[in-house]
């Protein structure tokens, strides 16, 4: 069965996807139980895989059998897998915790719901494991049609955000088609490998350097890149909470990928930093966007999209790894696809089990969450010391490694970039982490006006209860992302010795 | 000779561990004050139980795990970490003694947070002295702001929240400084162990990287060493309760940026190489204009914590200056300063917190008389002050008598009249306070009926503590060996003078 590993991970998820709403019309909370069972079964498959590629190498599943370049092929190398296995994994854990949250916010739509969650899911995870280049644009509409669909489903707020999220995101496909189209013209195959030997054998040609430009495009704005970020804020603010936990962390971390996959397995290595200045732009664009981003995140009141910009900055710090074209970089941004999926989770959650638990989304409405939800609070301090990169968590490492990258290039205004990065992120989260633990912090402290300290009249926090803590099926896998943000910050070394070396 | 051994890593994981169970007893006042006060005896018992070995030359070292490929997450108990690890594991079993008097006395709020945050600060203090390598120093240095950043906005208030602020503003901004020289180490593959002559005698004629370095690696232990400018921290941090300021702005934290000053210039650096480049100038000047600029500043403060920051401000930089100076003589003097200090001024602080707790007076010019009240306190106040003064026999007399011979060593007779002035003001911040204690009691002034002593819990502390000032300038080997360590250390390192 093991030959059969890369098709396993994402085909269930896709046909199970058009079973589930059948299901749902049946019994709406046989639904979630299908939907739990697929993704665990794919995430089983994943870490499956893992383990095999790190014992045996990687491996290669043809679909129908038909050879490449013909043929479908698809690739499980050591960073498809790890990064197969985090997607899966943090959709797990968020799925299960938000199940009540989606009964609430999803009423008779549950089958719905949850077939557009494994579709989104089995587009993700296969644009992980495929090694075509028009399977890969396949795959990626497949999930952003899901995420649009997801998004539209938070109400008159998130229809407006779906669209704009939806012609934005179309308009990326489309940029990353057209760029395929333009390397077929040039080399007459679609498979990864393929083209990586073509365009190794012959000269660069301004028809292929436009393609790379066009995919770059396209990918960067399926992974926010500043300056084409415009559509994640809203798009993470307005859609339910079930469904903004889930994207968060792991959708722009798929488009993250995609755009470290051309450079691994598509263009020639050096082609995008030599022929076409990509390397350098994503640099640029990256260090922009990790101040940007944070500067942004400071200035919002609503947690949710505070936690949406601070994607943003972290995005653009995977992208400086991305761009600096060494396998040091490569090892940096793929740690920090996990670390910020792991992070971000812990943090999504947090604000779920908040919103969920209080109806409070503004920071001010938070003044005394420490004290009435103690555990959820405490994870999300724990995400947010991991953002701002305290030893010995996650965070620190991405840091760490990013830095050391960097500094092989001389670039020192990456390290710069860095290092002030994690001054900023302290900046907007220790704003939150103050109102949550000190009860007795006046309205005026950080200028918020009278009206958003009304909301946090309104809210439901009553002032005098003991706990307001979720329940178990929340907490556990909230204090287990929480968790693994300081485990995987711990041993860090495994992971980047067995997984990530060899892979790039 | 290194020997493998767990007890370094027990005696940093037992406060880290053990404040779990501390924040988890706080529905039981009782138990969790046993738990605090077993704690922080367990740490100094394993800590000592490291003694031996370190002065016979049998250096512990427990290698936990791998941090980043190469570079091992290590804590080891050379003479130098030993020094600071049993001066603040022993500061740490007085201090919370102490605590319980103080923060029952006051009937302060949220107490097991309180308890937690500080074994999780000594732990993280521990970690500090005992670290092996700059990235292990690295982590425990962050860590230690993140821990006492709770301490510092203990009460709450919006003083307390804008102090927190400051707080983590200056020290983050260091801690990424020093980060930045540690990634830079690390991207050039320098092993960093720390090592007695320093680690970048591969860098020597390349005079720009080792400024660079330089500037990066000491400009983020001068941080929490409070040298100015970078200093308004310290004084903003004493809106934390009183035994914070005692043992982790007087010892812990404070002593951690000067002990890591010690660990960036003489283990990392190294004597010969900063020797060359010249780079100590700029931070002993700095240093010594530190000295005297909060000393002046320290006259000013009518506030006796403030005073008292800012007079730890100076006598940090004394001790600076006197790593700056990159001699034997001078670094023995820094390091027994660094303990001389400690004993002195935590004394000096738990006498304010138990004036506060029993008078609610808060300025020098309110305590008039105060002698009369509380006179086992304000006699431990007196021999704190002396020793800051350094009159001898005092411990600060022996520190200032090594820093002021590896001065004239130096050749560099000006810093001797820089630590002269400094006690001269040192004298001239304390002494008034003691005058004005035991000599005057103005007529307009009443006290509000017989306030006495505090607690037991709170004079015992401090009068140990200021008796220690006393018995230390005698006889400093008692019993924890600090002047063998200390001329070990310097032995070691600045032999080469």
């Amino acid at each position: 069965m093991a030959d059969q590993l890369p098709a396993l991970i994402p085909v269930p998820l896709l046909v199970l996807s058009i079973l589930a709403p059948m299901v749902g019309l049946w019994r709406q909370k046989l639904a979630f139980w299908l939907a739990i069972a697929t993704i665990a079964f794919s995430t089983a498959m994943s870490g499956w895989a893992l383990a095999h590629v790190i014992a045996h190498g990687p491996m290669t599943y043809k679909f129908g059998g038909w050879e490449p370049p013909i043929g479908i092929e698809y690739v499980v190398d050591h960073v498809a897998a790890f990064v197969s296995l985090i997607v899966m994994a943090v959709a797990l854990a968020v799925v299960v915790a938000t199940r009540r949250m989606a009964e609430q916010e999803m009423q008779g739509r549950q089958g719905l719901y949850y077939s557009l969650v494994l579709l989104l899911l089995g587009g993700l995870t296969g644009m992980v494991v495929t090694a075509d280049l028009f399977n890969l644009f396949v795959f990626l509409e497949i999930s952003s049609l899901a995420g649009y669909a997801l998004v539209f489903l938070g109400g008159r707020k998130g229809m407006l955000a779906a669209y704009r999220y939806l012609i934005l995101g179309t308009l990326g496909g489309a940029f990353y088609l057209l760029g395929v189209a333009f390397l077929y013209f040039g080399t007459g195959t679609l498979n990864m490998a393929d083209t990586l030997a073509i365009l190794s054998a012959s000269e660069a040609t301004t028809a292929i350097s436009a393609g790379a430009v066009f995919i770059f495009i396209g990918l960067g704005l399926k992974m926010a890149l500043v300056p084409l970020h415009l559509w994640l804020p809203d798009a993470y603010t307005f859609s339910p909470s079930s469904v903004n936990t889930l994207i968060a962390p792991i959708m722009t971390k798929v488009g993250a990928y995609a755009m470290l996959r051309m450079f691994l397995s598509v263009f020639p290595d050096g082609y995008l930093v030599d022929e076409v200045p990509i390397g350098q732009a994503l640099v640029v664009l990256g260090a922009i966007g990790v101040v940007f981003g944070a500067a942004a995140a400071f200035r919002q009141q609503d947690i949710r999209r505070l936690l949406a910009y601070s994607s943003v900055s972290q995005l653009a710090f995977i992208a400086i790894g991305i761009g600096l074209a060494t396998p040091a970089g490569f090892v940096a941004a793929l740690l920090h696809i996990m670390n910020h999926a792991l992070m971000k989770g812990t943090l999504f959650l947090a604000v779920m089990a908040v919103r969920m638990q209080t109806g409070a989304t503004e920071v001010p409405a938070l003044t005394g969450l420490g004290r009435r939800l103690p555990i959820t609070t405490a994870a999300f301090t724990v995400g947010a010391i991991a953002m701002v990169g305290i030893p010995p968590t996650a965070g620190f490492f991405s840091k760490w490694y990013l830095s050391i990258a960097a500094l092989e290039q001389d670039l020192w205004v990456i390290l710069a970039v860095v290092l002030i990065s994690s001054l900023l992120s302290a900046a907007y989260l220790f704003r939150v982490l103050e109102r949550a633990y000190l009860v007795h912090s006046p309205a005026d402290m950080d200028g918020t006006n009278d009206e958003l300290e009304g909301e946090a009249r309104r809210s439901r926090i009553p002032l005098l209860s003991t706990t307001w803590e979720p329940k178990i099926d929340v907490l556990l896998p909230l204090v287990l992302l929480a968790a693994s943000t300081i485990l995987l910050g711990v041993f860090n070394v495994a992971v980047v010795r067995h997984v990530l070396e060899p892979g790039t | 000779m290194i020997e493998s051994s767990p007890l370094p890593a027990l005696a940093v994981a037992v406060p880290l561990i053990g404040a779990a169970l501390v924040a988890a007893l706080g529905s039981m006042p009782n138990v969790r004050e046993c738990v605090s006060i077993a704690l922080a005896l367990a740490t100094l018992g394993l800590v000592v139980s490291m003694l031996p070995g370190t002065t016979d030359g049998r250096v512990a070292e427990a290698t936990l795990l791998e941090l980043s490929p190469g570079i091992n997450l290590a804590l080891r108990a050379d003479a130098a970490g030993m020094l600071f690890a049993t001066l603040a594991s022993f500061l740490w079993v007085l201090t919370t003694v102490y605590s319980i008097g103080y923060m029952r006395g006051l009937e302060e709020q949220k107490q097991s947070r309180f308890y937690a945050a500080f074994a999780l600060s000594v732990g993280a203090a521990l970690g500090v002295a005992l670290a092996a390598n700059l990235l292990t120093f690295v982590l425990f240095y962050e860590l230690l702001t993140l821990f006492t950043y709770p301490l510092v906005i203990h009460r709450e208030s919006d003083e307390a929240i804008r102090a927190g602020r400051k707080y983590l503003l200056y020290t983050l901004s260091g801690g990424l400084a020093l980060l930045g020289g540690t990634v830079w180490l690390a991207q050039m593959g320098i092993d960093t162990t720390f090592s007695e002559g320093g680690v970048l005698g591969s860098l020597t004629g390349r005079d720009g990287t080792v400024w660079a370095l330089f500037v990066l690696l000491a400009g983020g232990v001068i941080v929490k060493a409070a040298v100015m400018p970078l200093h308004s921290w310290l004084p903003a941090a004493m809106v934390a309760p009183t035994p914070v300021s005692a043992l982790l702005h007087a010892v812990a934290v404070v002593k951690a940026g000067v002990f890591g000053v010690v660990r960036v210039l003489i283990f990392v650096f190294g004597v010969d190489l900063l020797r060359d480049t010249g780079a100590w100038q700029v931070l002993a000047i700095g240093a010594a204009a530190t000295v005297v600029l909060a000393s002046l500043l320290a006259l000013r403060h009518d506030n006796l914590k403030r005073r008292l920051a800012y007079s730890t401000v100076s006598h940090l930089s004394y001790i600076v200056l006197g790593v700056a100076l990159l001699g034997p003589l001078a670094l023995t003097g820094a390091l027994l300063h660094l303990v001389g200090h400690g004993v002195t001024k935590i004394t000096l602080f738990f006498c304010a917190g138990a004036i506060h707790v029993r008078t609610h007076r808060e300025n020098v010019s309110e305590l008039d008389g105060i002698g009369k009240q509380m006179p086992v306190t304000m006699g431990a106040f007196a021999l704190a002050s002396l020793s800051m003064a350094g009159i001898p026999p005092f411990v600060l007399f022996a520190s200032k008598w090594y820093l002021g011979a590896g001065a004239v060593d130096a050749s560099a007779i000006a810093f001797l009249f820089v630590y002269i002035a400094g006690g001269v003001l040192s004298a001239g911040y304390l002494f008034p306070i003691v005058a004005r204690a035991f000599w005057r009691s103005s007529p307009s002034f009443t006290w509000s009926g017989w306030h006495g002593e505090a607690s037991l819990k709170m004079v015992a502390p401090l009068l140990v503590t200021g008796l220690l000032a006393l018995v230390w300038g005698i006889a400093p080997n008692l019993p924890f060996s600090f002047f063998s360590l200390a001329t070990q250390v310097a032995n070691g390192t600045g032999g080469g003078a």
